[in-house]
């Protein structure tokens, strides 16, 4: 079953003719994803690589039927391509664009509200199910299928979950990337509630960084609803206060989003918090008793 | 991107928010003619530094006579200022601001940021202003008003209303104020702010509402549309690697310990920071060299890592999911040849492409010490810093 991608899915690309477009589109067709189509305004009515362009995503999905969208657009047009997918009504728009500026998703977010469109991003490696489909750059060969789901802030902390799941020969269902920036379409709550109602899912590897509540609020959602094991990590326990650490998103600011005040958090809540991120797969198969 | 004091009014200015009159000065005889123009008896010399703090580590002054503001000027500039903010090494001093004194009736505070629960801009008043508003916020929450703003709306008046009369202001200042807040937020999403802090705002004692400091960040991701506000950038107040690192999209921020790390990906390179620090080591820097760097970008990298005197121990580490290990590896030979270096380096890759890349590294003729988990990669290059450490102190 997994959560969000399946065999069903069917996946536009809007930017398919640029190189990241191009490379990533290639990329999640050669792991099984059925890629339909993509966008590129003003490109409407050729074909790349062999598949269809069109000039709008109301035409993509009129067209092609698609029921998902991989955006990588440029930072200053990102904005406005979640807004014109939302508009479109497809259901998932995974958006990967890194340095889209904040009031920009200000604006998004608003756009967005009640509308069934859900985001995953910006600024993340994206969303993969193992052995079935794709939408980001969550490299396919590192996955093995299983029953364990993730949901990470980071991409290259996400890969190396999945390495120390599959050193244990644990494999996943679906990994989430939810992305680094202030402004996000999902959650960690929101990637929780998708594993909590996914039968295939026995259990789940959390990660979080520093900078805002998130994590905390998602410790409170765990301990009043979430019943399937939590592996816990936060990066940035040695950061600075006060310094952007890469992601636009992981900052300590005036004291407040520091990693030991969300690993106290999850701790309260029952999750298997580790300190090294090295321990993520051997504390899942402790937990596990496997 | 942080920008001083009087760039901020400035800015702030524009949008009609009232400022104190006043100039900046980069030398003594400048500050001098500033405060013959501004005129009045009292000046105020405030040192300019991306820092809070000012005032109680010496940096904020009033003078009296146009011959004070010309030493206390002379005594600011060239100074190393250390606030809470700045770390113990402190900032030094390279301008200062040179405005009116004004006669302060109260003191507020104001500002606004985005809140990422409500995805919302938020102000936060109080009647508490001119002190650490984290210490009245951990002191007395009750005095901290906190209003969201429906972005698709903007401030509405009721709204700054409520924050007036929250703060005790009679109906005339609360006027004043719904104008100012009406400016602010104004400024804040025309000039993509992360951060507009007034602390103080203050009422005068002839019933003016004016910032007598104003604090703006702007958000990185959006000064590509403000290459105005750009201008504003001061690198004599970025450490030079940090600058240097720039040039070449690296996220690099230099820290205090000696175990340089090469990492891609800002998660993986936090987590590593955290790993070397759990295996009783001290990261000298956080370096994200990106997802799809190419050996020129790990070059780079290394240049600027190695230009940290402190660093004793390289740990790369990276795992290849675009950025493939081989084209990793031969950039690491590359620049370790190039930049003959010469503290112990510990490899740790994974993913795309790994089998090639250890190949390269192995037949590279440099000793490399690799490590196949990331735990071992903390313990071998912890080890190997001490011993270096050891060895220079027994020479």
């Amino acid at each position: 079953m997994a959560v969000l991608l399946d065999r069903n899915t069917r996946l536009i690309v809007q930017g398919l003719t640029g190189r990241e477009g191009t490379f990533h589109a290639k990329a999640a067709a050669a792991y099984g994803t059925n890629v339909v189509g993509g966008v590129t305004p003003g490109k409407g009515g050729s074909t790349h690589e062999g598949w269809p362009v069109f000039n709008s995503v109301h035409d993509a999905v009129r067209e092609t039927g698609a029921n998902a969208t991989v955006i990588f657009v440029p930072p200053p047009f990102a904005a406005d391509a979640i807004m014109e997918a939302t508009d479109a009504g497809i259901p998932l728009a995974v958006c990967i664009t890194e340095g889209i500026p904040t009031i920009d998703m200000l604006k998004v977010t608003e756009f967005m509200r009640g509308k069934q469109t859900r985001l995953i991003g910006p600024n993340c490696p994206g969303v993969i199910t193992a052995g079935q489909a794709k939408a980001g750059i969550i490299p396919g060969h590192i996955c093995k299928e299983g029953r364990i789901g993730i949901v990470s802030k980071s991409g290259t902390l996400t890969y190396e979950a999945i390495h120390q799941l599959s050193q244990f020969g644990m494999g996943q269902t679906t990994c989430i990337g939810i992305g680094g920036d202030p402004l996000i379409g999902t959650s960690h709550i929101d990637a929780l509630k998708l594993f909590a109602d996914d039968a295939d899912t026995d259990a789940v590897i959390m990660i979080g960084e520093i900078g805002g509540t998130a994590e905390q609020e998602a410790a409170a959602y765990i301990k009043a609803h979430f019943k399937k094991p939590v592996v816990g990590f936060i990066a940035g326990q040695t950061a600075p206060p006060g310094r952007r650490m890469g992601h636009a998103g992981a900052i300590i600011a005036g004291g407040q989003g520091t990693a030991k005040e969300k690993m106290d958090a999850l701790t309260a809540a029952g999750v298997r918090v580790v300190k090294s991120p090295a321990d993520m797969g051997a504390a899942m198969k402790e937990i596990l008793g496997r | 991107m942080k920008i001083h004091e009087y760039q901020a009014k400035s800015v702030l200015s524009r949008y009609g928010v009232p400022v104190p009159r006043g100039e900046v000065a980069f030398s003594p005889s400048d500050a001098a003619d500033i405060a013959r123009r501004l005129g009045g008896e009292v000046a105020v010399v405030k040192a300019q530094i991306h820092a809070g703090g000012r005032g109680k580590g010496g940096g904020v002054k009033l003078a009296r006579s146009i011959g004070e503001v010309e030493q206390l000027t002379k005594d600011m500039l060239g100074m190393t200022l250390v606030t809470h903010q700045t770390g113990p090494e402190g900032k030094k001093v390279g301008r200062v601001l040179i405005e009116e004194g004004l006669q302060i009736d109260r003191e507020l505070y104001l500002s606004i940021v985005i809140d990422r629960a409500s995805a919302s801009p938020v102000v936060i008043a109080s009647a508490a202003g001119g002190m650490d508003i984290e210490e009245v916020a951990a002191t007395h929450p009750e005095k901290i008003l906190r209003e969201p703003i429906d972005p698709g709306v903007g401030v509405v008046p009721f709204q700054a209303r409520k924050l007036a009369f929250g703060m005790g202001l009679d109906g005339g200042a609360a006027n004043k104020f719904a104008k100012v807040l009406h400016a602010i937020y104004t400024a804040f999403i025309e000039t993509d702010a992360s951060m507009i802090e007034i602390n103080p705002l203050i009422l005068t004692k002839g019933g003016d509402l004016l910032a007598l400091d104003a604090k703006v960040t702007f958000d990185d991701n959006a000064m590509y549309r403000h290459a105005d506000l750009k201008e504003f950038r001061d690198l004599s107040e970025e450490d030079p690697l940090e600058v240097e690192a720039s040039k070449f999209s690296l996220n690099y921020i230099r820290l205090d310990g000696n175990i340089g790390c090469m990492v891609n990906g800002a998660g993986l390179a936090m987590a590593t920071m955290d790993i070397i620090k759990l295996a009783g080591g001290e990261p000298a820097n956080f370096l994200d060299v990106g997802g799809g760097a190419n050996a020129e970008q790990i070059r780079n990298a290394f240049k600027i890592l190695m230009s940290d005197a402190n660093v004793k121990a390289v740990l790369i580490n990276i795992f290849g999911g675009i950025l493939r290990c081989d084209i990793l590896a031969a950039g690491v030979v590359a620049a370790v040849k190039e930049l003959s270096v010469n503290v112990p380096i510990v490899v740790r890759m994974e993913g795309t492409n790994v089998e090639e890349g250890k190949r390269i590294l192995r037949d590279s003729g440099l000793k490399f010490s690799t490590a196949d988990s990331m735990g071992e990669a903390a313990d071998t290059v912890v080890a190997q810093a001490a011993a270096v450490k050891a060895d220079r102190g027994a020479k």
